[in-house]
């Protein structure tokens, strides 16, 4: 059977599992479709919140950004774990216990003002349309590798595959194929790590192979694995794997990454879906256990993929000749065939030297070796996970397994955004502002109606792509945590905060957030837009490390003009402190 | 209300909970793992220092330990004041 066939069969089984699942969980209710009815067990909903947000970016990007930069990329590590502290501690029990459907729902009531919701409204549609491009573009860079279709047709299967389950399940059908999801992607990263920990190091688990010694037999045996790394990429000009430079920047963008995942609305509706407020805290530490397992592995998964990258372009070390170009493995060419991968013999020898031109005292050694330049011209960064269990030369199954993974991360987190933009719209626009005398009935539909819109925009961004996918996910961070952290978490925690504050506040950090991101990266990341560059950055802060600029910005508005104005009325009071203890949500449930 | 100043001691022993748990959580991760790595490379890990083991293990596992960590003991003093469900 050839690998095509293999990866459509495995693929072909995952999704009528989550079919399957759809059709049994479907919804039928407005309870059921957006908060699952409330009765999802806290483990359970770790597990989803799990898939909700291991996206793309994590599965398909984040490896592959860590395995070229090394340390300075340990940003996304803890950046997109560590905002689930923030979310356990600040934010979910609290919004558990006030027990509604949407974010903005709760920002419209707390701030007793229809203008804080719509404001709350625009923020999440912004945010999330922005993260649901890489999620569009990461499933088509995995149908076009894996069943061999072009990019664009891949982009029109992983929609119209979204929108039949999406619409269909709603948040109670969208929790249990996430479910299924999170055990497709979780075994399809791992088992791969775990043969090439093994094969490296002799050590099963990756997060301890990256610190161990090379095994006999490899290249480097008997010394740490990150000092091999180290000596390799330094030898052809490249930064050091294990330092980096502008720790203050590096703080900044983890700041940046934590306040934003924290803010994101579509993984904290997830936490409406279990039945009581401790359940809400018990899940958070849940979600985090699951997505540990990943993001543990991950940063062995690029070391190693590195080293093995290293050592297939130099099978006789640095020293001796590079790869022949007859003697490139076969993914090589499996890869070339999408574009994202492109070798070039530029020196006409017959062999790929793989180097960094641009490296420190690169340019001699290059004339002395009689190099003509860095050889491997493309090698796109998202391929890396893609590729993996090829350069590792593992079995055909483990690579169909990866396709099914890298599906299953992008259509799970691409169905809870969706699941957000659509409860936004038929929730708080439909039902509350423009028609609020719809039926139960109608309400359903309206959600499913705007679900389908929102894969419509989701399809033409996709096919339009800003960058990376993981970039392009930051950029929706930087908003979360300029716009709707700071709103939320002053809601509970101040009880003086007032609809005036918030307003201004949540304006604030919006307007500031995204034109500095226009400014830089294009109106709407639109390419030839922008109109400032890169080397006109403020005090030397990127676009993608603004989010907590811009937070402070909403905290210091926010507080500046509740102070000028009057304090909120009795029973917003009230309202916050029944928010802050925990009996009474079971009450709450069935509202 | 009766059980105003109970909340009340309720809350801030929550304040004091969460403070503690985001002081450690900041200083694993932009601490140790960033800006004072200097201070930690004398301390080898595995072919490099435990400041790049924060980076990328260490920090995570705090985090997990830290979460479990207030869940347990909030839920406990949801029973200690009487809000619990």
């Amino acid at each position: 059977m050839d690998q095509t066939t293999l990866n459509i069969i495995v693929v072909g089984l995952s999704f009528c599992l989550y079919f399957g699942i759809a059709i049994w969980a479907r919804a039928g209710s407005t309870s059921e479709f957006y908060a699952a009815g409330r009765g999802v067990n806290p483990v359970i909903n770790g597990m989803a919140t799990a898939a909700d947000w291991m996206s793309a970016a994590s599965f398909i990007s984040m490896a592959g950004l860590i395995a070229f930069v090394g340390y300075s990329n340990s940003t996304f590590l803890m950046g997109w774990t560590g905002g689930y502290v923030l979310m356990a501690m600040l934010l979910a029990p609290y919004l558990r216990k006030f027990g509604k459907y949407t974010v903005p729902e709760f920002i419209g009531d707390r701030y007793y003002s229809t203008a804080a919701r719509m404001v709350a409204v625009v923020a999440l549609i912004v945010i999330s349309v922005t993260y649901v491009i890489g999620q569009m573009t990461g499933a088509g860079v995995a149908f076009s590798r894996f069943l061999e279709v072009d990019v664009t047709t891949g982009l029109y299967i992983a929609s119209a595959t979204v929108f039949v389950y999406a619409v269909l399940g709603g948040m109670k059908g969208i929790t249990y194929t996430q479910v299924a999801q999170y055990v497709v992607l979780i075994i399809a990263y791992t088992i791969p790590a775990i043969f090439i920990s093994l094969q490296l190091t002799g050590n099963p688990i990756p997060g301890l192979g990256l610190f161990s010694n090379m095994a006999p037999g490899t290249a480097g045996a008997g010394t740490p694995l990150l000092v091999t790394l180290d000596g390799l990429v330094t030898d052809l000009g490249f930064n050091q794997y294990t330092t980096g430079s502008s720790p203050w920047l590096m703080a900044l963008f983890t700041l940046s990454l934590m306040i934003g995942t924290a803010g994101l609305p579509h993984v904290i509706i997830r936490f409406f879906t279990v039945p009581k407020v401790a359940d809400a805290r018990w899940s958070a530490g849940w979600a985090l256990v699951f997505i540990a397992l990943l993001y543990l592995t991950a940063p062995a998964v690029g070391a190693m993929a590195r080293l093995n990258i290293m050592t297939t372009m130099w099978p006789n070390g640095v020293e001796g000749e590079a790869v022949a170009v007859d003697d490139l493995p076969d993914w090589f060419e499996t890869w070339q065939v999408t574009g994202l991968l492109g070798v070039e013999d530029k020196n006409g020898d017959g062999l790929i030297q793989y180097y960094n031109e641009s490296g420190a005292g690169m340019a001699e050694l290059a004339a002395e070796r009689g190099w003509a330049g860095n050889e491997l011209i493309t090698f796109n960064r998202d391929i890396l996970v893609l590729a993996n269990p090829e350069i590792a030369n593992l079995p055909g199954w483990v690579i169909a397994l990866i396709a099914a993974g890298g599906l299953a991360a992008a259509l799970s987190t691409a169905a809870g955004l969706l699941l957000a933009i659509s409860s936004a719209i038929s929730h708080d626009l439909i039902k509350s502002t423009l028609n609020p005398n719809i039926s139960e009935k109608g309400e359903l539909l309206a959600a499913r109606i705007s679900m389908a819109g929102a894969i419509v925009l989701a399809t033409y961004l996709g096919l339009n792509p800003p960058g990376f996918a993981a970039q392009t996910v930051a950029l929706a961070f930087g908003l979360a945590a300029a716009s709707l952290f700071p709103t939320l978490m002053m809601g509970i925690f101040s009880k003086r905060m007032n609809s005036a504050g918030a307003t201004w506040g949540m304006l604030a950090g919006l307007i500031s957030t995204s034109l500095y991101l226009f400014a830089y990266l294009g109106v709407f990341f639109i390419p030839g837009t922008a109109w400032l560059t890169s080397d006109q950055y403020l005090f030397g802060i990127p676009p993608t490390h603004f989010g907590p600029i811009g937070a402070v910005l909403n905290f210091a508005v926010a507080f500046l003009v509740s102070r000028a104005t009057a304090a909120p009325p009795e029973h917003i009071q009230e309202l916050v402190e029944s928010v802050r203890i925990p009996r009474g949500a079971g009450a709450a449930m069935n509202k | 209300m009766a059980d105003k100043p109970n909340n009340n001691a309720y809350w801030s022993a929550n304040i004091r909970l969460v403070t503690i748990c985001l002081v450690i959580w900041a200083v694993v991760s932009y601490g140790f793992a960033i800006l004072l790595r200097p201070m930690l490379s004398g301390i080898a890990v595995g072919g490099t220092d435990l400041g790049f083991w924060f980076a990328q293990q260490g920090s995570i596992l705090v985090f997990l330990v830290l979460i479990f960590f207030y869940a347990w003991r909030m839920n406990k003093l949801d029973k200690e004041h009487g809000v619990d469900e």
